[in-house]
């Protein structure tokens, strides 16, 4: 996805003479097209997320389009006050950009792991959360932003996730969710880089004569309240499935959503990370395996949950 | 960068100094509010940059080419709302809705609300991020020569987000920004010295690449000077460390520090005002 990221953002700088790259000394040689392409525009801030992001902010209010980009925790929990005050109250258009979502960096450890960020940054006014499931959604994501007016978050994971979808989406809108595959009795929903986690687990359920959707909910705020209606309303069960803490992430927002709308919540089922850090060394893999996270083990839970 | 450097006329900007102070005195009464220490040391500072060195027409707030002034340390909120209303950028009677509800003058400077409000501060560590921010973009938009002042408390400079922007600004060569400390030697419960070590703080700036001055805070003249003469010609952004006095103008308030949180009683604004010699 970060490959995507900036050649997309490669792209865009050249059409669009606002966009400007704010780095946090990460990225070797990742962005050396874009620095190429707009010497003028690029800007490795060094480790120094918070004056990254105010100073994003104030290029915004300028009528630039800032883009800070590097590994999730930093560029989220680390200068969480600047991204609410500087970006979400002021309501200028800075991206903020995450490499490294959920467990991607598993094997860093947890100070590198990202598993409360959607929490922290759904919360806070005027912020769009985006969680794109490909190196597609990725490109469209940074177009979507680039058209509108108002900060976004984009949740990325890091290179080499499958790709799920065969080509560029034309069709892209922040907050309206994507359908992969049809189904008749199991709807899952998966955010960001638990995408192909989930087809594969509706491959497993379609092969245990369990008729499954998989739908792309790449944004979790604003949530599309058409496609959650619409699930809830056809499927014996709908499954959200992400990379992050059950505590305030996307199955939080899409739980809270349903119960103010007063829709039946006994067909809900969340899949997550638990409320606790993970301390084990090990890849990404390794990491959803112990935590139940594969789409063998999704698909098990919730036969289980069915039976 | 054209500039035409007038000459300051310093008994005039005393007198705006005065009357700045007069109010935020009168407004703290009325709204029981804190802060008037903090606000009463920078005022000098205040008069200086807008009725003599800010590029600024109160008429067309959003002037893209306007100097810009942004008052990192939000808590001097009553000063800021006063100077600009004195300024012309709304009108005066707003000043009576401060800290009142429903009112668009809050303790704190708030986000697009108020004309001449460049950004919302009060979380301190903020403002001087964000003014390179605008002074970069001023540089990535090109022809856009305005300048971008920062004010700063001594207090403030505790926070890593400031040290984090002054080496930024020194890095790409912010000619274009000036921080401003206001440099009252107190925070809000202690002397700041001795809460974290500022001291040396006109070398602490210089030794993160900027060129940095050292003055007494309340005298207009000079500080009007010296933020006229912004870019000074160095290529690098410019610190103004201002000796001030938390409290100053009135006697009974000047380096006390329990006028950080207290609010005069009408007498004391009376006798504020006689010291000011407004009555």
């Amino acid at each position: 996805m970060r490959n995507a990221f900036a050649d997309e953002l490669t792209k865009l700088g050249m059409d669009d003479p606002r966009v400007v790259m704010l780095s946090g000394d990460i990225g070797n040689k990742l962005f050396d097209k874009f620095r190429a392409a707009q010497p003028d525009r690029f800007f490795n801030c060094g480790v120094a997320e918070a004056n990254m992001t105010g100073l994003a902010a104030g290029l915004a209010m300028n009528g630039l389009r800032p883009f800070t980009y590097t590994i999730t925790p930093f560029v989220t929990t680390r200068c969480l006050e600047q991204i609410r005050t500087d970006v979400c109250y002021h309501d200028v258009p800075v991206t903020i950009v995450a490499v490294g979502a959920g467990l991607a960096y598993a094997g860093l450890g947890p100070t590198h792991h990202a598993c409360e960020d959607i929490a922290f940054l759904r919360a806070l006014p005027n912020m769009k959360v985006i969680c794109p499931g490909d190196q597609w959604e990725v490109r469209a994501a940074i177009r979507a932003v680039a058209k509108q007016d108002k900060p976004a978050y984009i949740r990325m994971g890091k290179k080499g996730e499958p790709t799920i979808h065969k080509g560029p989406l034309v069709d892209f809108e922040i907050g309206k969710a994507i359908t992969i595959s049809e189904g008749d009795e199991i709807c899952l929903l998966s955010t960001g880089n638990m995408l192909a986690e989930a087809v594969e687990a509706a491959k497993m359920l379609g092969d245990a004569g369990r008729s499954t959707r998989v739908v792309s909910f790449h944004t979790v705020k604003p949530l599309d309240e058409a496609c959650l209606e619409e699930a809830l309303a056809r499927f014996k069960l709908v499954v959200t499935i992400e990379e992050h803490s059950l505590i305030g992430g996307f199955g939080s927002a899409v739980a809270e959503w349903a119960i103010d709308n007063g829709q039946d919540t006994r067909k809900l089922m969340r899949v997550g990370t638990p409320d606790a850090f993970f301390k084990r060394s090990g890849e990404q893999e390794y990491a959803r395996e112990q935590l139940g996270l594969t789409g063998h083990q999704i698909a098990h839970r919730i036969m289980e949950r069915l039976a | 960068m054209n500039m035409v450097l007038r000459e300051p006329n310093a008994e005039m900007l005393r007198r705006k100094a005065a009357e700045l102070r007069g109010r935020v005195v009168l407004m703290s009464h009325q709204a029981q509010s804190a802060h008037l220490a903090s606000s009463l040391s920078c005022c000098d500072v205040l008069a200086a940059a807008y009725w003599h060195a800010l590029r600024i027409e109160p008429s067309k707030p959003n002037d893209p080419t306007r100097d810009r002034f942004i008052l990192s340390k939000g808590h001097a909120a009553m000063a800021i709302y006063t100077t600009l209303a004195f300024r012309g950028f709304f009108p005066v009677e707003k000043l009576d809705t401060y800290n009142q509800d429903g009112g668009q003058l809050a303790e704190h400077p708030p986000a697009n609300l108020l004309p001449g409000i460049e950004a919302a501060t009060g979380s301190l560590g903020h403002g001087l991020p964000i003014g390179c921010g605008i002074a970069l973009s001023g540089r990535i938009n090109k022809a856009q020569p305005y300048r971008v002042y920062a004010l700063l408390s001594d207090g403030e400079c505790n926070e890593g987000s400031v040290w984090e922007a002054a080496m930024f600004a020194a890095a790409q060569k912010l000619e274009n920004l000036c921080v401003i400390v206001d440099y009252n030697k107190w925070q809000a419960t202690a002397r700041s010295n001795e809460t974290l070590q500022l001291a040396p703080l006109r070398e602490k700036w210089e030794s993160f690449g900027w060129d940095a001055i050292e003055i007494d805070g309340h005298d207009v003249g000079l500080l009007a000077k010296l933020l006229s003469n912004i870019p000074n010609g160095s290529g690098k952004p410019v610190a103004i460390v201002a000796h001030t006095v938390k409290g100053k103008g009135v006697s009974f308030m000047e380096d006390d520090n329990n006028w950080h949180y207290r609010a005069p009683t009408a007498a004391e604004v009376e006798a504020a005002h006689k010291e000011l010699g407004l009555i």
